[in-house]
Parts: C-alpha cells; structure tokens; sequence
C-alpha cells in the first residue's frame, strides 16, 4: 500500500518509516503542511497519517483543504493532544480516525485496516502467493474455490509470513508481533495460531514449515 | 457555587429608612411651623379686633360741661360677638378713678402711653382673658386728664379655634408624611432597579457564556459595570490559558514518547538476542506505562475543569456508545476480542458530550484491557425508568469480594490488575463525569458471573 505521512518530528517518523517499510508498504514522508499538500496534489495514496502540530501550520488546515478538494484518500490523524479536548473536532473535519501518540503499530496497523474496510478500499490489495489469494482488508482466505474468514490474529500472523516469505521467523518475535506487551502472549499460544492457519491453508499449495531450533516459515510446496 | 454571600445591610432598606426619616422629621417641621404661624395669626387678628373695639369706645369718650361721658357705640362691643360668644367686658378710667365698666378687670392700672396699646392676659372670674388697654387725653376743666378704656374677651371661643386649627396642622403634616413615604418606597425601588436587572442579566447566563456586560446602566453603576467585564476579559483568558495548558502539556510529553516507543518497536523486529529483546519489551512497556499515566492525569485535570463549568447539551448516549463502540472496534479486533453493542432505542440526556465521551472510553478501554483473548465485551444503552443507563459488561473474571467502592478512588488498582498497563484514573474519571451530570457509577459482577458489569446511570432530562 501506498503512504503519506505528514510528521514533523524527525525521529519519529523515521521510525513509522522503517515500521511502515519493514512491512512491505511505500511511504512518502512530508515534514509541513506545504510539502504534505505537494505530495498529496501529484500522488494518489492509499491512506495519509497527519500530524496535527506543524512547523508551517496546523494539521487541521490540510485536512480541511484536502476535503474541500474532494480528495477522497482517508485520513487518520496522529494527536499528541489530550484525549479529552480535540478529538470531536478532528472528526468533523472529516478524519476518518485518529490514534494518540504514543502509539502501538498494531493498533495503527488495525486502524488503518479498518478505515480502508469502510471506504471498501479492499480488493486492489489484494495478495496472491501461489494458489493463495489473501484480502487483508476483508480478512478472508481463498484457495481451490474454498473462501474462509480469518481471525484478527490469525491474519496477521498470515501478514507476517506473505510479506516475507521464506523467511524464518522465530517464536519470540511472533509473540511481539501478535501480542501487546502488556499481555501474557506465550510460545504456546504461537503455535496454536500456526496449527490454526496450517488448517486454513491446506490444499492451497503453500504451507508453514517448522524450522527445528528457529522458527517457522511460509513457503510454497 | 456557594451560595454563601457576606451580607452587610440592604441598600434599599438604607435608602428608605433614610427617606422616610427625612419625610418624618420634614412632617414635624411642616406640622409646627404651620402651627406656630396659624396661632399667631389668629391672635393678632383677635387683638386687633379688641384694639378696634377698645379705640371705637375711647373715640365715644367726650367732655361734656367740664364731666367725662362714654357713650359707648353698639358695633364697638357687637364686632367682638361675631368672633366668638365669649363674654366681654369694658372699663373706662380715668385717673380720678373708674368711670364705668368692669373696675376689677384685671387690668394695667398704670397710666399708658397714647397710641400704644397694651395687650395683657390673665385670668378674670376663673376663665382666661386677653384684654387691652388704650388712653387718650382729654381737656377738662382746662387740665388734660388721661382717660384709659379697657377691653377684655374670655378665650374659649379663641382656645376652640386653636384646636381646630391645631387638628388641620396636624391632618397637614400626617398627610405629607404618608405621602413622602410612599415616594420614598417607590423612589427606593426605581433606584434599585437597574442594579436588580443586571443581577438578574448576569445570573441568566450559561456557564460557558463569558461576554461582557453591554447593557446601559446609570453612570453610577459604570465602575460596577467596568470592573465586572475586566474579570469576565482575566477569566476568559485564564480558562483559555488552563484549557491550551493542559492540551500542550499532554503534546510535549507524547511526542517524545512516541518517538522512543516507535524506535524501541522497530529495533525489537531487527534484534535476534533474546536478552536485548526482553530489555526493548521492557522499555515499552515503561513507556506505555508512562504516556498512560500521563495522559491520565490530564485527562483527569481537562475532567475536574470541565465539570466546574458543566455545559449541558441534548446528548445521545445510545450514538455516543455506538461511536465508541465501532472506535475501539480495531483495538478489540486486536486481541481476538467481540465488542458488541445493543440499544432498545435512544436514550437522550443533558450533559457534556466530550466528557461522556471520555467516561464511557475509560470504562470500555478497561473492559477491553483486562479481558483474555476469544472473550466478548458488551455494550448497551437501557432507558430504566428516569434513568438512561450505559452498561459496559466484560468476561474478565469480574471482581471476587473485593471493594468495588474502592476501584473508584484515585490510584486504586483492582486485585486483577497484575501486569496489565493502567493509572488507576479511569474509574475516577468515569464516577467523577458521571457525579457532575447528576448520575452515578455501578461496579458489579455480571449475572452470568463471567465478569464485571459497569454502569453509568444519568437521568433522563
């Protein structure tokens, strides 16, 4: 998927760069609001990620223009602000969403999913590997005419594997990306998912292999 | 608000006490200065009228062959009839000795200069009298003699006319006095008047509506008035000020955050050694620890100012639960949670929607929180007699004889809270929210006795 994020910290926004990129996505950085709107004036993106404090203006002014101009990309709004006092008026303004800073990836990753599932902006992302055709706006799972609909974690397990695949991945690191780290995600509960997905995929010629020692990996039959 | 005020006195009542005294004291001069001058007046009307009787007797006084006559006139003695029925009574003297009349009136028995009446009062036969003495000389037998006349009148009649006259003074100065009086209440109240209209302009306001005053007052209420709008102009600047505070408060501290929790996040994906991985989980963990808390607190700070000056709009809760609902939807998605949400119709109330708002989340972030994977969370709006009611309820394990009272203090964790990341705020702020609309907060266990069910109860406007 394509990105735009408007974010003028620095640091910041490297690292939703790096995040962002690791997952296989394209992602435009904008440091102001002029930049943001060149961008968005010549590129047509998927989703924008909008900071609303910014060197040359306020978010809000963007997010108002860019509606006036009847550009229809979503938008989810990054606010540092207090939960309390902003966030009605972001919404009027037409965000489709907005998330607090700090934030967790995965909530960001499941808004952004959820506000391209509204805007029913699913099917031209959809993936294919193998026989294996993936929508991971819907959720859903086709191979050999049999359509199934997958879990939240299940799917993002599936994520994590089609955007690498062959790579090995270890049980460690799949618990950091299913689990919020104030839950108790267990190896255990690793490989319950795998068995999970494992039955969801069977018959589709792609499959997850147990690596002894290291890990598990998704790779064609 | 208090309704505690320092009184001191009332100007009205100032005012009239002091209008009506001054009416008093006025009606008392009024009453004996018409008094004293219809008194003088009537008896220097009298006198003269006895000095004419006395100057037409004495004008009758002759000498005749060398003898002193009086033939005195009938008008010299009927003109004092028609004054009054007091009795009347003459003497001629000369200094031989009385020549007719009266000789023991009681009078000046000293010879008196001509032209210059005397006017005496005593008493005569028991009754009081006013009577006056005039002379004149006459040549007898080639000599002047000095011949006195007298005339006295009792004053029963003159002490009658007093009376009277002493009873219309006095009907005068009651008169004027209820009738300054009633000026007095009427002149207290218009005064009072323009101060009572702004009290009651002012006390009409909403609580957010900080326009100053532009209603015309009197120029003596204009300093009232001045100082009045330059408190409105400092408050207005120090809500804004308190309100931009802690919204830049809340930025300072989460942009840094971010950018530590975003960088730790990233870094975890690329580390392999488990003992450096363990460290990074740490540190976000800390991380989420803190931004929470932090956010909690203003959170808590924008609640506690928000509630001092409560705006109460329609609200509809059933929308707002719903909105929240499909909000926190990807969040629940997340952790393999249902967040579903009911309604048996909307229920409506009076109240601050951004406050309900952040009440409802609290208790629904929580649910979510504590819940295990593959649970269910509920929402639902209920109208329950004149209550609207939202109840949150969770699969969570629900509380196991612990003091659910407690949960609602600041800082109080519940038993299950254990490794789950929170600030022990957002049950506060939910009862707090729900206090200031007039409603409360239930924490219970859930019939099923699966989890908690929390309830905020509001009622129904």
């Amino acid at each position: 998927m394509r990105f735009l994020l408007v974010e003028d910290n620095e640091s910041l926004a490297k690292a939703v760069l790096d995040r962002l990129r690791l997952d296989g996505h394209v992602v435009d950085h904008a440091p102001d609001v002029s930049t943001a709107s060149a961008f968005s004036g010549t590129t047509d993106y998927d989703l924008i990620l909008l900071d609303i404090m910014l060197p040359d203006g306020d978010g809000r002014s963007f997010l108002k223009a860019h509606r006036e101009n009847r550009k229809e990309t979503p938008v989810i709004v990054l606010t540092a602000r207090s939960e309390v006092s902003d966030r009605v008026g972001m919404l009027d303004l037409g965000a489709d969403d907005y998330i607090t800073k700090p934030f967790d990836f995965s909530e960001l990753e499941a808004r952004c999913r959820a506000v391209l599932r509204r805007r029913g902006g699913g099917s031209s992302n959809l993936r294919r590997f193998g026989n294996l055709q993936f929508d991971p706006m819907a959720g859903t799972l086709s191979a050999g005419g049999r359509t199934v609909a997958l879990r939240n974690r299940e799917l993002r397990l599936l994520e994590v594997f089609l955007n690498a695949p062959d790579r090995i991945f270890s049980k460690p690191n799949l618990v950091d990306r299913l689990f919020s780290y104030d839950e108790e995600g267990s190896e255990n509960a690793i490989e319950v998912y795998v068995a999970r997905l494992r039955k969801h995929l069977a018959g589709s010629g792609v499959q997850i292999t147990t690596v002894r020692g290291l890990g598990y990996r998704l790779s064609l039959e | 608000m208090s309704a505690a005020v320092n009184v001191s006195g009332s100007l009205r009542r100032r005012l009239l006490l002091q209008l009506v005294g001054s009416a008093a004291l006025l009606a008392a001069v009024l009453f004996f200065a018409v008094l004293g001058f219809v008194r003088t007046v009537a008896e220097e009307s009298h006198d003269r009228i006895l000095l004419a009787s006395a100057t037409s007797i004495l004008d009758s006084v002759s000498v005749q062959a060398g003898e002193i006559t009086a033939d005195i006139p009938y008008a010299a003695l009927s003109m004092l009839g028609n004054v009054s029925d007091d009795r009347v009574f003459y003497r001629i003297a000369s200094p031989a000795g009385v020549l007719t009349g009266y000789a023991d009136l009681p009078v000046a028995e000293e010879p008196v200069q001509p032209r210059q009446p005397l006017f005496e009062t005593a008493a005569y036969k028991g009754e009081a009298i006013r009577a006056v003495t005039v002379s004149r000389r006459l040549a007898a037998q080639g000599a002047p003699v000095a011949v006195q006349v007298s005339v006295a009148q009792t004053r029963t009649g003159q002490a009658a006319l007093l009376e009277q006259l002493f009873r219309s003074a006095l009907f005068l100065g009651v008169g004027f006095f209820v009738l300054a009086s009633g000026l007095a209440v009427w002149a207290a109240q218009s005064s009072i008047t323009p101060l009572r209209s702004l009290t009651e302009a002012i006390s009409r306001r909403g609580p957010k509506d900080l326009r100053p005053v532009t209603r015309p007052v009197p120029a003596e209420m204009s300093p009232l008035v001045l100082s009045l709008n330059s408190f409105i102009r400092r408050l207005q600047a120090s809500l804004a000020r308190s309100e931009d505070f802690i919204a830049e408060a809340a930025h300072r501290v989460r942009t840094p955050l971010a950018t530590v929790r975003a960088q730790a996040e990233v870094t975890l994906m690329r580390v392999e050694n488990e003992d450096n991985r363990a460290s990074l989980r740490e540190m976000i963990r800390a991380i989420d620890e803190s931004s929470r808390a932090a956010g909690q607190l203003l959170d808590h700070a924008m609640v506690s100012f928000r509630t001092d000056s409560l705006e109460r709009q329609e609200v509809n809760l059933t929308a707002l639960a719903r909105d929240l609902a499909e909000r926190l939807q990807p969040v629940a998605e997340l952790k393999d949670i249902g967040l579903h949400f009911q309604s048996d119709g909307d229920v409506s109330i009076k109240g601050d929607a951004i406050l309900l708002q952040n009440a409802v989340r609290n208790i629904l972030d929580n649910a979510i929180k504590y819940s295990g994977r593959d649970r269910t969370v509920r929402v639902r709006t209920v109208r329950n007699g004149g209550w609207g009611n939202i109840e949150v309820e969770d699969e969570a394990g629900g509380f196991a004889g612990e003091d659910t009272e407690a949960l609602t203090r600041r800082f109080v964790r519940g038993a299950n809270a254990g490794e789950t990341i929170g600030s022990g705020l957002g049950l506060t702020i939910a009862r707090e929210v729900a206090e200031a609309h007039g409603g409360r907060l239930i924490i219970e266990n859930s019939q099923t006795g699966a989890g908690a069910c929390v309830t905020l109860c509001f009622p129904l406007c």
